[in-house]
């Protein structure tokens, strides 16, 4: 199960989902696979279809809407699987606190597993996310000598 | 002893191994044209690795028995084709009379298992990925059997794989001549569409219909859909290099013009696959039946003439 888990963290093909954000944590990912940043050369890939996909990245604030749906898409995503939320919206709904329409945030809904700030945060920062989620999981692995929870 | 060595070696372990090579070669050659960095040499590898270990979904709407079995059906057609043209390549006395036609219904098999996955999956956009599928299949058919009809005209009428391979090493490649140098650039058109690359890449569509047939596939039964593609990624020039331009020797230097060869039509399907915009439906038949279809017509009757 070792060499599997290597090659786990070697190509994550991730799956964005925009919960009721205002586009530019969306644009912002979309920076990463310019040629300035380029996340392939880590094997990440964007994939069309969520049940190809290994990484789910969210953005936006989680509306009452949109909380069904998120649960829908999770469940469809085959394991083992990762959350990112990413921008200020979906770590703490941000701005939209008080609002009527955003009951709770995304950590509330879907368990998640790296938490990206920024208004919107940067791709730099966005990619150093990514590289840490694949270091915390290592890191798991060498302490505990087992396998990570996959989820 | 053969068959194990033709059919498990040559043809399943060589062409996957080739076909993951060619596969990165593709997606860096793409990444370097775009100024990228691209992923590194063992990309695909770790890829279909990953696959095989996700969790496999079976959509409840689906047919079950169709939808796991057709990525199965695709691999094996492809593991067969290319043991057949290894096997032409390697011994070219030994093939039987008629595997040109077989080699023909094969490298349709891939694409058929392709079409009845996505109509099994249940899913929308899964089925009009499939009917995009059997158009570009309808479309690509026609001039793909006549430009091949130039290279069986060339070498006296010949059906077998291996009687043109030595009509070829007596009178020289077919590509050399006007009909068999426009036969080959009308397969090599054909071959984007056999391998759905864009222009042709109307069923996957990523940015309309979501990857289309491939929708609902997750885990190992993707990654056998991936496993055979980029074997066909690999058997389709093989056999281009085959009927055109005299097959692939093993030994010595004629080995590394064989390799060029290979590599300079990869890079070509790359090139085009960068370069242009994706074709809708209707205008991809339209560019086979009209154009395309045109030439090979024009081929076949130069290679009557002797030309």
């Amino acid at each position: 199960m070792r060499l599997l888990e290597k090659v786990f963290l070697k190509s994550l093909w991730v799956f964005h989902l925009a919960t009721g954000s205002c586009n530019n944590c969306d644009i912002e990912i979309l920076d990463c696979l310019t040629p300035r940043h380029d996340i392939e050369r880590f094997g990440m890939l964007l994939t069309g279809s969520i049940k190809h996909a290994d990484v789910l990245m969210v953005t936006g604030a989680v509306n009452r809407q949109c909380i069904p749906r998120i649960k829908r898409v999770y469940e469809q995503m085959p394991k083992p699987r990762l959350v990112v939320a990413i921008g200020e919206c979906a770590l703490s709904r941000g701005v939209f606190m008080q609002s009527y329409n955003c009951p709770m945030p995304l950590d509330h809904v879907i368990p998640v597993d790296v938490y990206i700030p920024g208004c919107p945060p940067r791709p730099e920062a966005i990619m150093a996310g990514l590289l840490k989620l694949i270091e915390r999981r290592k890191e798991n692995r060498a302490e505990t000598g087992r396998e990570n929870d996959s989820r | 002893m053969t068959y194990l060595l033709y059919v498990f070696l040559l043809g399943f372990l060589l062409t996957a191994v080739i076909g993951f090579l060619a596969s990165w070669f593709d997606r860096k050659l793409t990444a370097r044209l775009q100024y990228r960095i691209g992923p590194p040499l063992l990309q695909p590898l770790y890829d279909f690795l990953k696959l095989l270990e996700k969790e496999t979904l079976i959509p409840k709407a689906s047919s079950q028995f169709t939808f796991v079995s057709a990525p199965l059906v695709g691999l094996i057609s492809a593991i067969t084709v290319s043991a057949i043209l290894w096997a032409s390549n390697m011994d070219p006395q030994k093939t039987f009379i008629g595997d040109l036609i077989v080699v023909i219904y094969l490298f349709l098999v891939p694409s058929i298992s392709i079409v009845l996955g996505g109509f099994a999956s249940g899913n929308p956009l899964a089925s009009l990925g499939a009917s995009r599928e059997l158009k570009l299949l309808l479309s690509y058919e026609l001039p793909f059997i006549l430009a091949i009809l130039v290279a069986v005209i060339k070498s006296d009428f010949s059906l077998r794989l291996g009687e043109i391979l030595l009509a070829q090493a007596k009178n020289g490649m077919v590509a050399v001549s006007w009909s068999g140098g426009l036969a080959m650039l009308i397969a090599v058109i054909c071959m984007q569409g056999k391998l759905a690359l864009v222009p042709f890449d109307t069923p996957e569509a990523e940015t309309e219909i979501a990857h289309g047939v491939m929708i609902e596939y997750s885990g190992a039964l993707l990654a056998a859909y991936h496993l055979m593609k980029n074997m066909m990624l690999f058997a389709l020039p093989f056999f281009i290099i085959i009927v055109y331009l005299g097959g692939l020797k093993v030994k010595g230097l004629p080995l590394l013009y064989g390799m060029l060869e290979y590599v300079g039509l990869v890079a070509f399907l790359t090139l085009i696959r960068n370069t242009n915009p994706r074709f809708r439906t209707e205008q991809v038949l339209k560019f086979f039946w009209g154009p395309v279809t045109m030439l090979a017509a024009v081929a076949v009757g130069l290679a009557l003439g002797d030309y």
